[in-house]
């Protein structure tokens, strides 16, 4: 197959692109973990609350405080996702 | 007919622009130097001196004219404000360390009108990096400050390798991790609030033209009005500019303090 030069830098772009893509959907798979773990920790707050209805407004504030924790590693893989999404790091490797 | 409509619809479709704004604040005043660019200031700065002028009148507003048994609304605001971050502090760090409570109290202020800001149809502030790193930086010092105020400088470079000394890098790296987590999940969590509300405005638009175009609605007008971008960005804005917003701010004083107190000893919090 030939292909001039223009074609061969909008093939590489494509492939950059593509594998960019691919990277940020993946990269978003970490939100997975937090969405457990959150879902555990909320479900657990609950079960207190249910057991002792004066510690509510204690119980919900750590949970949250908690649950802003945990969520540390899904936002990891978010900003890795936008970083591939919308600031292209690659594609200035192609010259 | 139906056909029609849906051309049209298509159409709107493909031509609306997805614009979704997350390169970084723009930059509003940049100095030249001949031709080429000294420094700019960026939209975040403008939009926290604009904050900081905002909260230093309203601080005055609610601090003047003080009663030793208030009298006003406003002075039972005020101190109701004072006691729940000087109460805060207390439970958090110890009564000791109750001379944090203003720093405490400024950058959860900052923190949360800095969120919350995008609400007036400005950028938030805390969507900037440099933002929420400078704020984590400034916990980075405190809590350097603290270890070595209550271990000395000999104390504080010994606990880099403790309990054995293979593990130093290990330290160092927690040590430098711990802000970097901080800034990364207050940006992480407005920016990704952000984006999404972006989309949807986005997506808004794009319905609202698909809809004109289906009607065969021509007029100059409706290229700035969309029907459905009234309401609907409301609600989810409840969830995330002031959800997350609000619980952000708060978890990052929570985590300064807990760090701080950490740092600072706890051992002589009874007294």
């Amino acid at each position: 197959m030939n292909m001039t030069d223009e074609q061969a830098m909008l093939f590489a772009k494509a492939l950059v692109l593509m594998g960019q893509g691919i990277g940020a959907g993946l990269a978003l798979i970490a939100g997975i973990g937090p969405g457990i773990g959150e879902g555990y920790a909320v479900g657990k707050a609950i079960e207190t609350i249910g057991r002792q209805p004066e510690a509510k407004s204690s119980a919900t504030t750590t949970m949250f405080i908690g649950c802003a924790v945990a969520e540390s590693t899904g936002i990891y893989g978010l900003l890795v996702g936008i970083i591939l999404l919308f600031v292209n790091p690659f594609l200035k490797h192609l010259g | 007919m139906i056909t029609a409509m849906a051309a049209a619809a298509a159409e709107a479709f493909y031509d609306t622009e997805l614009h979704v704004d997350v390169l970084g604040p723009k930059k509003m005043i940049t100095f030249m130097n001949g031709d080429s660019e000294l420094f700019s200031i960026s939209e975040t700065v403008v939009t926290g001196w604009l904050l900081i002028i905002v909260l230093f009148i309203l601080m005055k507003w609610l601090t003047s004219d003080l009663k030793v048994v208030p009298t006003s609304k406003k002075q039972v605001l005020a101190e109701w404000f004072v006691t729940f971050f000087q109460d805060l502090v207390k439970d958090n760090m110890g009564a000791r360390m109750v001379k944090y409570a203003p720093y405490i109290a400024t950058i959860f202020t900052f923190a949360l009108t800095g969120s919350l800001v995008s609400v007036l149809g400005f950028r938030s502030m805390t969507v900037d990096i440099n933002c929420t790193g400078t704020w984590a930086a400034l916990t980075l010092i405190l809590i350097t400050y603290n270890k070595i105020k209550s271990n000395g400088l000999g104390g504080y470079l010994k606990g880099f390798a403790e309990p054995v000394a293979v593990i130093t890098p290990i330290n160092i790296l927690s040590d430098v991790a711990t802000p970097t987590a901080m800034a990364l999940r207050i940006f992480g969590n407005i920016s990704s609030g952000m984006i999404i509300s972006s989309i949807i405005y986005a997506f808004l638009t794009i319905l609202s033209n698909v809809v004109y175009n289906a009607l065969s609605l021509k007029l100059a007008a409706l290229n700035y009005f969309h029907i459905f971008q009234i309401g609907v960005p409301a609600v989810l804005s409840i969830y995330f500019d002031f959800f997350s917003g609000v619980i952000q701010s708060y978890v990052f004083i929570m985590l300064t303090m807990a760090y701080v107190g950490d740092a600072a000893g706890k051992d002589e919090q009874a007294a």
